[in-house]
């Protein structure tokens, strides 16, 4: 168990299963499902290992020393001109408290979103062989440290998303799909300079003692470790670590996606496949976030201090606004859209805080949202494949004719809404306790609790329009939920029932990274105002 | 010039001897072979084969050739040259491996002996190009392309669209090979030379007129950019492209446009910068070049790109994308250092094997279906899903993404730029790459989004093309994940004879 790359195979086992998909004959679509169940099957099963072997005591964040399953050795390695330095980039993977409830989310939310992809008719070999390579992105984004590797995945995700949206959705798909992939896009390029200006303003010490550049998350980190002449050094006194933290922020914010740039998502969660939009909400939204919490965040910390009370802002902005997009909406898928934004709100209020309530709130609404939103998506899938509609107010009275479809969503609903009991609570009041305790956001703190009630507002209304009432004529021949359909919607409800009663089980996992954040956070303002421009 | 000059200079010119060879070879079997034109192709392919030997020796040369006056030649052979040198052979060995089965080429096969032979003039050219510091060399080589390549333009003459790419590139090429020997004579003028080496020396001296070197400069930089399509100068790229054949579109972005680029750099580095400071070059303060680089390089990107967006035929969509892929490299250039030069030269391989391949799968399909219209295009990813994935590679590598070979070209690009902290340029680039990926991904959502209407079409790759394909394919994708070797060898590549 010591030296297996576990983190390795988790990552790149999807390629594997893509490449054998590549070989089985088209026909053979029976086989193909059940080799990509498999495939995520077994990424579960390690994700368990992952969990069973991981030591809670290690903190990570800024100390690689503290991270876990840690692979490394060098990728590329070409010897140094004196004006070009020798670029050299590590294959550095390693998870801690932030990236393993990540992990754990993936793999759960794959796993369920492959069961949910068994209705797809059309063109199954690409499907799945794309949803793999998904996989691997997704993966990868959370578990490697070295900002290339990162970017590499984060880049890789794209294409396949672009397909999988655009091939496989509803109507509108060939608009939902250039928008999604232009906009995250237009936000990973300016990732990529800012990448190339910490790059060239970071250096590693060498065994030999040599100082390289290096694209290492966990050196850029380190004051001591920067030039005294890069551009994003905070030793040069024209530096330009602000304008690279916006334009990083901005990055990772279209991903999430924050107010004003989140137009993406309802288009892309309308049109794309109900697996897809599990994905979408469960998974790839949490990038954004965890990307601030990973780099922009330990990085700029200086930067993080100064800008803090507007991300709360902008947090507040999200849960209102998200809130009464939903309120306005017809489209049942559309309303879980919004919800979505909204709900990531929560997480930008929490990370704001810059203290361990506000920290853990944030990771563990993280990893809530995931398994809320996922549950609601596909609440709106079994529902559109029976009725092939989405209009909320098409329905009415579905509780009579499907009681225990009904039960599983209720559930959903009101660990959306935030009922004491289920998850969803547990990390809205973490987030409110966070940065309710901090005076300088503690006003929008106060007025971003309207959303909770906002929330409980859209999310009660659209229950009662699609559940509730008299059963309309034509949906009386409506089946209820299938086997397979309870193979995803079961654990979903175990996990965030479990969490909602147990919470310390994910709490104790990030504790002590939460704990190392926010010492690293609070200390950074020491740190950096020793070293000048603050 | 002495005559013992002249043999004493015959081995630095060995590749081209065996190209001008080939040529006459080419020539003469055309005349004896009448039945199996075939058999040109193998001629040609060992012609360049053969050039190839000898021009990997040049990568450890470093001296001057044709002395004309003291000791600086017409002809100077370095590792950059024989860097470019392989690549315009590399591109020549695909083409005519396209050519093997380029619908457009069979369907005139008469025409094979010129074809070839006015290839291998074409590339003779390029490597005259590549090594000349002499203007005259420089002018006399570029009209050796310049008269091909009007020629292979129109060569099949089997539609109108043909022979109007042949007469416009005439024309344009015509007009600004005028202006640029303008330039050159303005140039002697000043300085009374037209040896690159004394024209740098004699710049050095404070009293030069500026405003006449500054003209001379733009009106030379007017031929150049021909060549490599900059903008202003590149409106006969998209209808040259258009009409030629498609092998020779793809030869023309390819090849033509690195000889190009070779002479800019070239004429740049050896006439006008004083001397090298960490890498970076100083400028003489005779002409500055880097802000004329800085405003062609954003105009011809972004020009490039927002045209491209409106391009319903293939072909003129990837020659507008050339056109942005010329402005990106002239960014790099535009850096003035060595760590420019070495991303012109990463960026320049890669180019090769993405814009290759994104022709020939376009050559493919046309073959089959008879058109570049991007609406014919529909649905037929799914015909032949090997070439479909092919050319969504070659698409997603010219945009820029990794995992593949053109991230890594953009990202040395960004890296020269953001060390000579360029940040409005690299700010410009990376937006234009958004832009650029809507019109890639068109040609995807085409391909792989939309439904065929009628009949399915069959598309079957026969095996020797499958490993053309591959043999693109492969870089594309293996270069994009490990790339130490190929930036080893640019690296090593960089050195330019002078100072």
């Amino acid at each position: 168990m010591e030296n297996f790359p576990i983190l390795s195979f988790i990552t790149f086992l999807p390629i594997l299963g893509m490449i054998l998909i590549l070989f089985v004959p088209k026909k053979q679509e029976i086989l193909i499902k059940w080799l990509t169940l498999l495939v995520t099957g077994v990424q579960l099963v390690t994700a368990g290992f992952i969990w069973r072997y991981y030591n809670y005591a290690l903190g990570g964040i800024n100390n690689l020393n503290t991270f876990q399953f840690i692979e490394r050795f060098r990728w590329i390695d070409i010897s140094g001109l004196t004006w070009l330095g020798n670029v050299k980039v590590d294959y550095l993977l390693g998870i801690d408290g932030l990236s393993a409830p990540m992990v754990f989310l993936t793999a759960l939310i794959t796993f369920i979103a492959t069961l949910s992809s068994w209705n797809i008719s059309k063109s199954i070999k690409g499907y799945f062989a794309l949803f793999l390579l998904l996989d691997t992105g997704m993966f990868g984004v959370f578990v490697s440290l070295d900002f290339f590797l990162f970017y590499i995945f984060w880049e890789l995700m794209l294409l396949p998303m672009y397909f999988l949206i655009g091939i496989w959705g509803g109507v509108r798909r060939e608009y939902a799909a250039i928008k999604f992939f232009i906009y995250t896009l237009f936000g990973s390029v300016f990732m990529l300079l800012v990448m190339i200006g910490l790059y060239f303003s970071t250096t590693e010490t060498l065994a030999n003692g040599s100082k390289i550049f290096t694209f290492n998350i966990i050196a850029m980190m380190d004051p001591k470790n920067f030039t005294a002449t890069g551009i994003l050094s905070p030793f040069n006194p024209n530096n330009l670590r602000l304008v690279a933290f916006i334009a990083l922020f901005v990055g990772f914010a279209i991903k999430i996606p924050m107010f004003p740039f989140h137009t993406w998502l309802p288009d892309a969660h309308v049109e794309a496949p109900t697996a897809i939009s599990v994905i979408l909400a469960g998974v790839l939204l949490k990038m954004g976030t965890y990307g601030i919490l990973r780099i922009s965040y330990p990085v700029f910390p200086e930067i993080t201090h100064q800008l803090a009370w507007y991300i709360a802002l902008f947090g507040m902005i999200n849960i209102i606004y998200g809130a009464l997009c939903a309120m306005a909406q017809k489209d049942y898928k559309k309303i879980i859209a919004y919800s979505s934004v909204s709900h990531m709100g929560y997480v930008l209020l929490g990370m704001s805080a810059l203290n361990s309530a506000g920290f853990s709130g944030a990771i563990l609404q993280m990893f809530n949202h995931g398994t809320i939103t996922a549950m609601l998506f596909l609440g709106v899938g079994v529902i559109y494949d029976r009725a092939h509609t989405r209009g909320v107010d098409d329905f009415g009275g579905i509780a009579n004719q499907m009681p225990i479809y009904t039960g599983f969503t209720t559930l959903a609903f009101f660990a959306a809404i935030g009922l004491p009991g289920l998850s969803g609570f547990v990390s809205e009041s973490f987030v409110f306790l966070g940065s309710f305790s901090v005076p300088s956001i503690r006003v929008i703190s106060i007025v971003s609790t309207l959303g909770i009630l906002l929330g409980a507002g859209y999310m009660l209304w659209t229950f009662q329009r699609i559940y509730l009432g008299e059963l309309k004529e034509k949906w009386n021949k409506l089946p209820d939920l299938s086997f397979r359909e309870y193979a995803m919607l079961v654990p979903l409800a175990l996990v965030i029932v479990a969490l909602g009663i147990y919470p310390s089980a994910m709490l104790n996992l990030m504790n002590s990274s939460v704990n190392a954040l926010t010492d690293f956070m609070n200390n950074a303002q020491k740190l950096y105002s020793l070293v000048g421009k603050y | 010039m002495e005559l013992k000059y002249l043999f004493n200079s015959l081995p630095y010119i060995k590749p081209e001897l065996i190209l001008a060879a080939s040529l006459v070879i080419i020539v003469v079997a055309d005349l004896i072979i009448t039945k199996k034109k075939e058999l040109l192709h193998y001629i040609a392919l060992a012609g360049i084969i053969a050039a190839g030997y000898f021009v990997l020796e040049q990568f450890s040369m470093n001296a001057f050739a044709f002395s004309s006056s003291g000791n600086k030649g017409m002809l100077t052979v370095d590792s950059m040259g024989a860097f470019f040198k392989g690549l315009v052979l590399t591109a020549s060995f695909f083409v005519f491996l396209f050519s093997f089965s380029s619908n457009e080429i069979n369907e005139s096969r008469s025409k094979l002996g010129e074809y070839y032979a006015l290839l291998f003039g074409m590339i003779l050219g390029m490597f005259f190009m590549i090594s000349a510091s002499d203007l005259i060399l420089v002018y006399v080589s570029m009209e050796l392309v310049s008269l091909s390549s009007y020629v292979l333009a129109g060569i099949t003459k089997q539609s109108l669209r043909n022979s109007e790419a042949s007469l416009k590139y005439l024309i344009y090429g015509a007009v600004s090979s005028g202006i640029m020997l303008f330039g050159i004579s303005l140039i002697f003028g000043i300085t009374g030379s037209t040896n690159l080496y004394e024209i740098n020396y004699i710049l050095r001296s404070p009293e030069t007129n500026r405003v006449i070197l500054l003209l001379a400069g733009l009106l030379v930089f007017t031929g150049i950019g021909y060549k490599i399509s900059a903008a202003p100068f590149h409106f006969w790229t998209p209808d040259v492209y258009e009409g030629a054949p498609i092998t020779i579109t793809a030869f023309l972005s390819v090849a033509s446009k690195s000889a190009g680029f070779v002479l800019l750099i070239r004429f740049i580095k050896v006439a006008f910068i004083q001397n090298s400071l960490n890498g970076y070059w100083q400028l003489l303060p005779a002409v500055d070049w880097k802000t004329i680089l800085l405003v062609l390089s954003i105009l011809t990107m972004t020009l490039g790109n927002f045209a491209a967006l409106w391009q319903d035929n293939l072909k003129r969509m990837l020659a507008y994308s050339s056109i942005a892929h010329a402005g990106y490299m002239l960014a790099a250039m535009a850096v003035l250092s060595n760590q420019g030069l070495i991303a012109i030269l990463i960026y320049f391989a890669i180019y090769l094997f993405m814009n290759l391949g994104a022709f020939f799968v376009v050559m493919l399909i046309s073959n089959k279906i008879g058109s570049e219209e991007i609406d014919n295009f529909d649905g037929l990813g799914y015909a032949s899903p090997f070439l479909g994935v092919s050319f969504a590679i070659f698409l997603v590598s010219l945009t820029g993404l990794p995992p593949t070979a053109g991230f890594i070209g953009k990202l040395y690009i960004f890296i020269a730029l953001v060390d000579a902290k360029m940040f409005l340029l690299s700010v410009i680039m990376v937006l234009n790459s958004v832009v650029s990926l809507y019109y890639y991904m068109r040609v995807l959502k085409h391909l792989f989004l939309r439904k065929a209407e009628g009949a399915p079409i069959e598309l079957k790759v026969s095996f020797p093309n499958a490993v053309v394909l591959l043999m693109l394919v492969i870089p594309v994708l293996v270069l994009g994940l490990y790339f130490t070797p190929l930036v080893e060898f640019a690296k090593n590549s960089i050195s330019v004879l002078g100072f």
